[in-house]
């Protein structure tokens, strides 16, 4: 067994004349929290795109846990063992929290129509799993209190939290997290990281997309720069942070090879 | 009564069931297990409804016999919307062709019964609706991969071609149609026969109360869970790990088996059937029941399908014009009641209530 759960292999995606990611090519590591970070329009989303099978890649590949994810259909993808949450949030809004995230504990379940027909043992006892790790999760996010309401009847912070529960009851492996802490004040970001460190240390490995480039710097392991679909760095915060293809990248200034 | 005032009765009397609904929620389960009860039992005596001071003059149906009209449309338009609310309400699949599942098991009753076989109607039903199920899966293998509008189109176009094949092809009996289809055996003293429309009705009802009970175990499962996450947001709910195409399909196959089970049930009342019975009216009549009753609530479908069959043969006396007042007031309805009569409801999770944390909060079932 490989170091590396993810692996993306010289991976490029093209829109028509757009390449949004140009011979891509990083690895994140089992446990560890890999932060993704780049300016607008970097291909940081475009990547997890591709890693879920939103994208099939133009060219190149995607290895999960050894194996190469070519050609799975995006649920597939998921139970193998990769969740996501959305950049703009895309919860089932007419649903209740405590619905949502038993959909995604569903992942795991195999209760169909004939079992739900029948009411077969096993359809009781995933629907009892399915109740318990989602308020356990719930819970977990801190928004329990809310577990009946509507998705879209909730705060925008509790919705934030409610896609990272919906995604870590599919079990995953590796939670992929796209801006989790968009439009959060500050006390709430660090309250995030927080919340994101205790994900790790529960034993998931975390790819965490994030603009603010002070919060990645305390909470993730490792970090990748993306600017114009390409990898500019790789290495811990502080290497990366002293890089100055990153600081040209992030002020704007043309870097010395361009 | 003037069209306006049985209108605003009409929407009001929906508040108050929605508003019914949410008393006896709170009501302890043998208080509601005995309402319920009282309810199965007075609409298994709706066919003498007539016959009651007020309430007769409220249900009664000019011109043709209540309870014919409870057989031939009621009981079809309830199952029907029971079917096709679960691919358009619950799964949010817009079927326009859904007339064709209906003609399906209509049409396998009459030729396994009368035009190439003898077969007992009790056993052509099953057979019915296997077969119309199989043809919602042969039409949903290949458009339920497409999104949105492709599938609208192409189920329209099947509803169609089922219509004129039965037209054109002699083996289907043509533009002649099919008669002398079997009807249901006795069952002790009700007797399945031209003269009496009653035991068909008991029997059309209890078929929809035991649909309502299976519909029920889908919608409190994983099944049910799935279709609603797809309707909500199909790429979201694939990418937390339902299989869309798969659920798709089931909704497609469960719909396509009640709407065969409803036309095997009319095969069997009427004993004659020919293409005119299957237009694309109808269709279209069966998705305004869903829409009117409420899209994605299974006692909406059940009193849209009833309001859609029932009100033109009440509002008989004004002839030809029935259709148009009939049209008026699904408009005025929707105006008011945009959700329809019994809107979707947010789920409510009883068990919320009483959950206790089993443990510290972890994220537990982790290996
Ligand atoms: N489906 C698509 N079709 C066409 N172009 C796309 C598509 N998705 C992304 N792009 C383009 O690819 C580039 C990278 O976009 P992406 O969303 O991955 O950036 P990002 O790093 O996530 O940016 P942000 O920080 O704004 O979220 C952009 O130029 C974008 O316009
Ligand atoms: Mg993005």
């Amino acid at each position: 067994m490989s170091d590396n759960l993810l692996e993306l292999d010289h991976v490029t995606m093209k829109f028509g004349g757009v390449t949004a990611l140009d011979d891509v090519t990083f690895a994140i590591r089992r446990g560890e929290i890999l932060g993704l970070i780049g300016p607008n329009g970097a291909g940081k989303t475009t990547c997890f795109n591709v890693v879920t099978g939103v994208y099939a890649a133009t060219s190149g590949g995607v290895h999960f846990d050894g194996t190469s994810l070519a050609g799975l259909k995006r649920f597939q993808i998921t139970k193998r063992g990769i969740a996501r949450t959305f950049q703009n949030i895309r919860l089932f809004p007419d649903m209740t929290a405590v619905e949502n995230v038993m959909v995604g504990a569903d992942a795991n379940h195999r209760t169909s129509v004939g079992g739900a027909l029948l009411g077969l043992p096993r359809h009781h006892r995933e629907e009892a799993e399915g109740r318990n790790t989602a308020m356990e999760l719930l819970t977990f996010m801190g928004i329990a209190d809310r577990a009946g309401d509507a998705a879209r009847n909730l705060p925008y912070g509790y919705q934030r939290r409610l896609e990272i529960a919906r995604a870590l009851a599919t079990k995953p492996q590796l939670l992929c997290l796209d801006e989790p802490a968009a439009g959060f004040t500050p006390a709430e970001k660090v309250e995030l990281m927080d919340l994101i460190r205790k994900i790790r240390a529960q034993g998931y490995t975390v790819l965490l997309i994030e603009h603010d480039m002070s919060l990645v710097m305390g909470v993730t392991d490792r970090i990748v720069v993306l600017d114009f679909g390409k990898v500019i760095a790789t290495g811990t915060p502080s290497e990366v942070q002293d890089n100055p293809a990153v600081v040209a990248a992030y002020l704007g200034v043309p870097d010395d090879d361009a | 009564m003037s069209l306006s005032e049985s209108l605003r009765s009409v929407t009001s009397g929906s508040y108050s069931v929605s508003r019914l609904g949410e008393a006896l929620a709170k009501q302890s389960r043998s208080v509601r297990w005995s309402f319920g009860a009282i309810c199965i039992l007075a609409l298994y005596l709706l066919p003498w409804w007539p016959s009651v001071p007020v309430l007769g003059w409220i249900v009664e149906t000019p011109g043709t016999s209540f309870p014919s009209v409870l057989t031939d449309q009621v009981v079809i338009f309830v199952l029907v919307a029971l079917g096709l609310n679960v691919v358009v309400g619950l799964a949010g699949l817009l079927d326009l062709g859904y007339v064709g599942f209906y003609a399906v098991g209509a049409y396998t009753v009459a030729i396994l019964s009368s035009q190439h076989a003898n077969l007992p109607w009790l056993l052509c039903m099953p057979i019915a609706v296997l077969v119309s199920m199989i043809a919602g899966v042969i039409l949903g293998t290949p458009t339920l991969r497409l999104r949105g509008d492709y599938l609208a189109i192409v189920t329209l176009g099947f509803g169609e071609i089922i219509r004129i094949t039965a037209n054109n092809v002699e083996w289907l009996g043509d533009s002649r149609g099919i008669s002398n289809i079997a009807t249901p055996p006795s069952i002790g003293p009700l007797k399945f026969t031209v003269l009496d429309a009653k035991p068909y009705y008991f029997l059309g009802f209890t078929t929809i109360l035991i649909v309502i009970f299976l519909l029920r175990r889908l919608e409190n499962s994983r099944v049910g869970r799935s279709w609603n996450a797809i309707r909500e947001d199909e790429d979201a709910a694939e990418l937390m790990g339902v299989d869309t195409f798969k659920f798709k399909l089931w909704a497609f196959a469960i719909g396509a088996a009640i709407g065969g089970l409803a036309g095997s049930l009319y095969a069997g009342k009427v004993q004659f059937i020919n293409p005119n019975n299957f237009p694309l009216q109808l269709s279209i009549l069966f998705l305004a029941a869903v829409v009117l009753g409420g899209a994605g609530n299974m006692w909406g479908a059940v009193v849209g399908g009833a309001l859609v069959a029932w009100m033109p043969e009440r509002f008989r006396g004004f002839a030809d014009k029935r259709v148009f007042v009939f049209g008026v007031a699904l408009v005025l309805v929707m105006v008011f009641r945009p959700q329809g009569l019994i809107p979707r409801k947010i789920r409510k999770e009883r068990w919320l209530e009483s959950w206790k944390p089993s443990t510290e909060a972890d994220l537990g079932g982790k290996e």
